[in-house]
């Protein structure tokens, strides 16, 4: 069986224009890849089209979770089948505590009367925050509600950090951030890496890439990749700017 | 243990509507299809009501023959009741059993399909289960009675207790207060009926259990609550029915009276099929110092019309309705709250939640009386709506008068949506769109819920559960 998340060839598009343009890209479990590209190059376009967002049609190519398409199926089917979405934009969702959130989408992945116990999991739940480092009285907030952007986005890497995917794919996580929240952010992410776990991240800007040490970037112009490499890539992407790439593009 | 824990339990999962289901109808007593005074002699003569009942009965048939249907409101499918098509009174005899051993296997087997002995047996200090026209079993714990306790059904009240019962009956609420308490007053059967004396605070629940089970049938049971000085009492009620392709008629009256410094709280969760009419009277009287208070959920049903009401007759009653309306595909919960304020410092509370899901249609219809000569009343009223998807409709006709100077009216309403970003973003988790729908319907009631007992607010998550399942395709 592979272990990647492999996209191929993927064309989509929104109310009839297409914004991708056949991208491939493969993320290997184990390993951090990131896409840097400016606005409007169809790189949250992408994380919603892999989430399975009802607004997007694929018009061609597949998205492959371990040589499995995940096209087709439902948004809920597509994360228990172990796929995570870093929203860049995180919905609030008003009376329902983090807690309670977290402990549905855990219970959602299990079969039915087979329930997470609550002892456990809470302490599973605590010891995630501990290495998060967010404070305890946080859970008992509903979700998103009237959060600060840093706020938020602690919430998408704890609720990541409580769900285990196979694959996260982070969707300008570090929009909106000062650097404070951008540090205790990445933090996060860096203790979730491991062998168990593919991560792409998606950023316009190279800061976060300090951080976040991908092992691969790739460049997105125009709904494609037209670079990838080492990540070095992204310090000289920063120098030479995004005209450079989009040369590339059109060669 | 009795043999009802062998019995199978109602199964979490089985259906979306778990009371839909009924058992073939073997009644001894039948009054027959139409409502004449015939009707009422049969029923007066089947439940030996004495003399001042019949006249009583007759008086309000008269009276529902002359009052108009209330179409100046929202909605005209109430001309979509036919009154002769009903059957007025159904039963298996007048009097209720003490133990579930003597009720009859079928009337027991939908009880115990609904959880009710179980209950009984977990946290309720007394239980009445109505079947139709009258209360199959009743039944109040040793300990509570032996306080003084009174708690049996509205034939039994009138009989044995007439000295509280007459003082206070058709009090609150007159039988001429609007078409559907004058029907309940002609026909009334069942209901419960109870008296806490003066200092007594009944620590755990009443509970009363309402079920039909025939078709084109009219249930109208009448109750009468009397908490006396300094006393205290919760009371909860539950409702289903079958659903059947006829109309099924629901239509209570309930009389709430809080003597000096006394506190009642009566809940209701109910969860009627889809074809019932459920047009009820609810109101109470609040005197000094006393606090009545409404916990009101509504499920289900064709069409609800409720407004439970307090009149606060005594300085410094406190009156609080807090309402939880669900209306789902092609219901119409028309609810709401009535405060009347008859003293000076009395203060009242509304906070009503609804949801409109796909063509549900939720309305919020208030009353708050402030009279000139008042002083010191308060008044708080917070209306939210949530609203599933565009065909959903609701509105909020709030009516709060108030006049004089040193009274404080505060009123508050929001509307809001379960956006699709919402639902995507919980899908992304791991949610299905059923789960989704529910749990944000869940946070939307959370705050006031957590105002209830327990068991009611379990109960309640449950069975919104039920019906955000159901509405997702």
């Amino acid at each position: 069986m592979k272990s990647t998340l492999e996209i191929k060839g993927l064309k989509a598009a929104i109310n009839g224009t297409e914004i991708l343009h056949g991208l491939n890209l493969t993320v290997p479990k184990g390993e951090v890849h990131a896409i840097m590209g400016k606005n409007g190059s169809g790189k949250s376009t992408l994380a919603k089209v892999m989430a399975g967002h009802p607004d997007y049609e694929v018009t061609g190519g597949d998205v492959l979770l371990d040589g499995k398409t995940i096209l087709g199926l439902d948004p809920d089917v597509r994360a228990r089948e172990g796929l995570f979405l870093a929203f860049q934009y995180p919905s609030e969702i008003p009376g329902v505590t983090i807690a309670n959130f977290m402990r549905a989408a855990l219970n959602a992945r299990r079969p039915e009367g087979q329930e997470v116990d609550a002892v456990e999991y809470y302490n599973e739940l605590y010891k995630k925050m501990d290495l998060l480092k967010i404070d305890r009285s946080f859970t008992s907030r509903a979700v998103n509600d009237g959060f600060s952007g840093g706020e938020k986005k602690k919430n998408e890497i704890l609720q990541m950090a409580m769900l285990e995917p196979k694959y996260a794919v982070l969707d300008e996580t570090d929009s909106g951030l000062d650097i404070d929240a951008l540090k205790i952010v990445s933090h996060g992410v860096n203790s979730l890496r491991g062998p168990k776990m593919g991560i792409l991240v998606i950023t316009h800007y190279q800061r976060l890439l300090d951080y976040i040490v991908p092992d691969v970037v790739h460049v997105m112009v125009d709904g494609r990749i037209v670079k990838s490499g080492p990540k070095e890539l992204a310090l000289e992407m920063e120098k030479k700017g995004y005209d450079w790439v989009e040369n590339l593009a059109t060669v | 243990m009795s043999e009802a824990t062998t019995i199978e339990k109602p199964d979490l999962k089985i259906d979306q509507d778990e009371g839909n289901f009924s058992y073939p109808e073997d009644y001894a007593f039948d009054a027959g299809t139409g409502l004449t005074e015939k009707t009422i002699d049969y029923i007066c003569d089947v439940k030996e009501d004495p003399d001042w009942v019949r006249e009583f009965r007759k008086k309000a048939l008269r009276i529902f023959r002359e009052k108009p249907l209330p179409t100046h409101w929202a909605s005209k499918d109430l001309e979509n009741i036919h009154f002769d098509d009903f059957r007025y009174y159904l039963s298996k005899g007048a009097k209720p059993k003490r133990t579930w051993d003597e009720v009859p296997d079928d009337v027991k087997r939908t009880f115990e399909r609904l959880g009710i002995p179980e209950k009984e047996r977990a946290f309720l200090a007394g239980v009445e289960a109505q079947f139709d026209s009258e209360a199959a079993y009743s039944n109040i714990k040793k300990a509570v009675a032996e306080q003084g306790v009174i708690f049996v059904g509205s034939r039994e009240g009138l009989k044995e207790h007439p000295e509280i019962f007459r003082k206070w009956f058709g009090k609150v609420i007159p039988t001429a207060d609007n078409k559907f308490s004058a029907l309940n007053s002609a026909v009334f059967s069942g209901g419960s009926f109870i008296y806490v004396p003066k200092g007594v605070k009944v620590k755990h629940p009443l509970q009363a259990y309402f079920r039909i089970n025939a078709e084109n049938f009219g249930q109208f049971e009448r109750t009468l609550i009397i908490v006396d000085e300094g006393a205290e009492l919760t009371y909860m009620e539950g409702c289903t029915a079958p659903k059947f392709d006829s109309v099924t008629l629901h239509s209570a009256v309930v009389e709430l009276v809080a003597m000096k410094g006394a506190k009642l709280q009566y809940i209701t969760v109910q969860n009627w099929s889809p074809n019932v009419f459920n047009l009820v009277t609810k109101r109470g009287l609040a005197h000094e110092e006393s606090e009545i208070k409404w916990i009101d959920c509504n499920i289900g049903s064709r069409l609800t019309m409720k407004y439970p009401g307090v009149i606060l007759k005594g300085r410094k009653a406190r009156g609080e309705v807090l309402s939880i309306a669900l209306a789902n595909n092609g219901q119409h919960q028309d609810t709401g709250a009535k405060m009347i304020h008859a003293a000076d410092e009395t203060t009242s509370n509304i906070i009503s939640k609804s949801i409109s899901i796909g063509s549900g249609r939720a309305t919020y219809r208030g009353l708050v009386h402030i009279p000139r000569h008042l002083k010191g009343c308060k008044n708080n009223t917070e209306c939210d709506a949530l609203l599933i998807n565009t065909e959903s409709r609701t509105d909020t006709y709030p009516a709060i008068v108030t006049r004089g100077e040193g009274n404080s009216v505060q009123h508050e309403a929001s509307v809001s949506k379960v956006s699709a970003e919402q639902i995507f973003y919980m899908q992304q988790r791991g949610l299905s769109e059923g789960q989704a729908m529910s749990l944000s319907v869940n946070g939307f009631v959370n705050e006031l819920v957590r105002q209830f007992p327990m068991e009611y607010s379990v109960e309640l998550k449950r069975l919104i559960d039920l019906e955000m399942e159901g509405s997702v395709g």
